[in-house]
């Protein structure tokens, strides 16, 4: 049987990560679209934790007989891997976004002083918008 | 006086669409400028709608519908326009049904003026079930959490005055955004107005949201509904004339 300390404890430490999370999306340090695999993790952790029949099952389907927690262990291992995969993903995207952005910033430097230097001042961003109805 | 109205029209691989869509709105109103927003398509959108007289703005890579959105009112709150009217790239929206839109912002009624499927109970537009019920319950939700009756809020046919120009291209959600942005307008102290239009069948391409997204929509909007609703948004005066 899973220690009830132990359950106790992995209800805390769900219940205060969820909350972590839910204070970061509402300050906007945190995307919902970031955020959404970080809560299926508190949320899978804080029903295992509760559930304890549930994770006794659980363990037994596993072969995991003396001693049930490491189940809880195991999901959270799993979770976070899961976590650091999509932001490895988020990362590669932005690298070459950013790439991107840099590569543009320097053909729309390079055209911009050949516009100024050839006397083409640039016309005001308005200028174009005034008709005459 | 006249005013200054802007047409931004966010759009994603078009090309078979946007040239008619700029055609439209310029035929209804020659002094509304049209700017489209092109969310880094791979075929000739950008250039067909230039082709066709819109001021293009190409982004350097997709930035998703409400990015591409918010692009354009930065566009009209930096070039002073009076007046901005959201409408898509593929064609769905009326331009005719513009003048429906501005009459609330031009009597200086309302701030945001939003064009409704579900206003008259008659309207013709009968979604699949499943969306039906989704569209019911956002407006619900809406409704509750900002203190006024939205009956879709999922429309991307929308009208901003100045106040809303500076209220969405400060903050405006850049995934799914319809829903989100309609509560932190309200909850900003934006007028809010509805008026019946019809929507057609789209014409090329197909809907954005595919079964498998439909989840992770369902999910990030009740999340943002909700985050929304626990932040404090200062009460914008809105645009007195």
């Amino acid at each position: 049987m899973t220690p009830l300390r132990i359950s106790i404890a992995g209800v805390l430490a769900s219940v205060l990560l969820l909350l972590v999370v839910l204070e970061l999306i509402r300050g906007r340090r945190l995307k919902e679209r970031y955020a959404l695999l970080w809560l299926a993790t508190g949320v899978v952790l804080l029903v295992l934790s509760a559930w304890r029949d549930g994770l006794n099952t659980i363990a037994g389907w596993l072969g995991v007989t003396s001693y049930p927690p490491a189940v809880l262990f195991a999901v959270a291992t799993l979770f976070i891997l899961l976590v650091l995969l999509h932001y490895s993903t988020v990362l590669s995207k932005l690298t070459d976004e950013n790439v991107e952005l840099a590569q543009r910033v320097a053909l729309l430097e390079e055209r911009m002083s050949r516009l100024e230097t050839s006397g083409q001042v640039m016309e005001q961003p308005t200028a174009h918008l005034e008709r005459v109805d | 006086m006249s005013r200054k109205i802007v047409a931004v029209v966010p759009a994603y691989n078009e090309a078979a669409a946007i040239g008619k869509v700029v055609d439209e709105i310029r035929s209804f109103d020659p002094s509304i400028d049209v700017v489209v927003v092109d969310d880094a398509s791979t075929d000739e959108t950008a250039s067909v709608a230039h082709a066709h007289g819109a001021t293009v703005l190409e982004l350097p890579f997709n930035v998703g519908i409400g990015g591409a959105v918010q692009t354009g009112l930065r566009y009209a709150l930096e070039h002073g326009y009076d007046f901005a009217v959201r409408l898509d790239g593929d064609g769905q929206h009326d331009a005719s049904e513009i003048s429906k839109l501005l009459e609330p912002l031009e009597r200086g009624e309302a701030d945001l003026v939003i064009g409704s499927r579900f206003v008259d109970r008659g309207g013709s537009y009968r979604p699949p079930f499943a969306r039906r019920v989704g569209i019911r319950v956002f407006a619900r939700l809406v409704s509750i959490l900002g203190g006024q009756r939205v009956t879709d809020t999922t429309s991307g046919f929308l009208a901003l005055d100045r106040a809303g120009i500076e209220l969405f291209a400060a903050e405006y959600p850049h995934d799914y955004p319809e829903v989100e942005a309609t509560l932190v307008a309200l909850r900003s102290g934006l007028r809010l107005a509805q008026v019946q239009v019809e929507m057609r069948e789209r014409e090329t391409g197909s809907s954005s949201i595919t079964f498998v997204r439909s989840l992770y929509y369902i999910v990030k909007v009740m999340l943002a509904l909700l985050m929304t609703s626990l932040r404090r948004y200062p009460r914008l005066q809105g645009a007195r004339r």
